[in-house]
């Protein structure tokens, strides 16, 4: 397969992971046209029998960092709680029921309140959730990518879910209130 | 307080539903799953939790970005 096609299978996933990079849908865009056209003009620099899908990535990150995340929104800055968290009984306990099913609890949570959770979270931290969680790559490649050592991905992964967690807990006991 | 022990389990999940732990590893976490409900409750969660985020963040890629990126690719030839 030619590059330029293979390169053209992961669109879809490149584009996943700038939607939740990138602030909003148009630096989204930008963010994507601009890592294809640079891939496209420096695919000698591919090491053909790589991951291209981490390749990609690789580019878009460092555009993204190039764009100086500007016209990004401001993280919301929370306490990270130190105790075990678990969102599960944060949710059983917000409902006021115990042995709810799983479906159940998680049907509370509205699309909304997850796209605005992940959004909120500081930039590094929501990086590397968007890469592992989202674009299904290893600690060890998403370490590549952002080229940060595996422990920082470990550190950041770990606070990441927990902010996001918490302020998704925050919305139905919120909701409930 | 039942949470202090659930810490380390807490961080073990994480790397058991990530796929990082090593085969010994996996090991231990299955058998813990299997003797602990506290935490096979979390563990289903999570693993349901996580593909409805992936669900409900999900956007799929505009069609005029695809031209657009299919056009990048004939002007690169």
């Amino acid at each position: 397969m030619r590059f330029e096609e293979e390169a053209l299978e992961h669109a879809d996933q490149v584009y996943q992971v700038a939607r939740h990079m990138a602030g909003s849908r148009e630096d989204a865009e930008e963010l994507v046209q601009d890592t294809y056209a640079r891939a496209f003009r420096s695919w000698r620099s591919f090491e053909p029998g790589t991951n291209m899908r981490a390749w990609l990535m690789r580019i878009l990150t460092n555009l993204n960092i190039d764009r100086g995340r500007k016209k990004q929104r401001r993280p919301v800055e929370q306490p990270l709680e130190e105790s075990a968290y678990s969102l599960y009984d944060r949710l059983e306990q917000a409902g006021g029921r115990s042995g709810e099913d799983e479906e159940k609890l998680i049907g509370r949570l509205s699309q909304s309140a997850i796209v605005e959770a992940l959004a909120d979270l500081p930039h590094d931290f929501r990086d590397v959730l968007v890469l592992v969680d989202l674009g299904d790559f290893s600690y060890q490649e998403t370490a590549q990518i952002l080229a940060i050592p595996v422990g920082t991905v470990m550190s950041r992964l770990h606070r990441a879910r927990r902010l996001l967690r918490q302020s998704l807990a925050a919305t139905v006991t919120e909701g409930n209130a | 307080m039942t949470e202090a022990p659930h810490r380390a389990c807490e961080e073990l999940l994480e790397l058991y539903l990530d796929g990082e732990l090593g085969e010994g590893e996996v090991r231990g976490a299955e058998e813990h799953l299997d003797a602990c409900g506290y935490c096979r409750r979390n563990y289903r969660f999570e693993r349901l939790f996580r593909a409805y985020m992936r669900q409900a963040v999900s956007e799929p890629i505009p069609p005029e970005l695809s031209s657009k990126l299919a056009a990048l690719r004939s002007s690169a030839v």
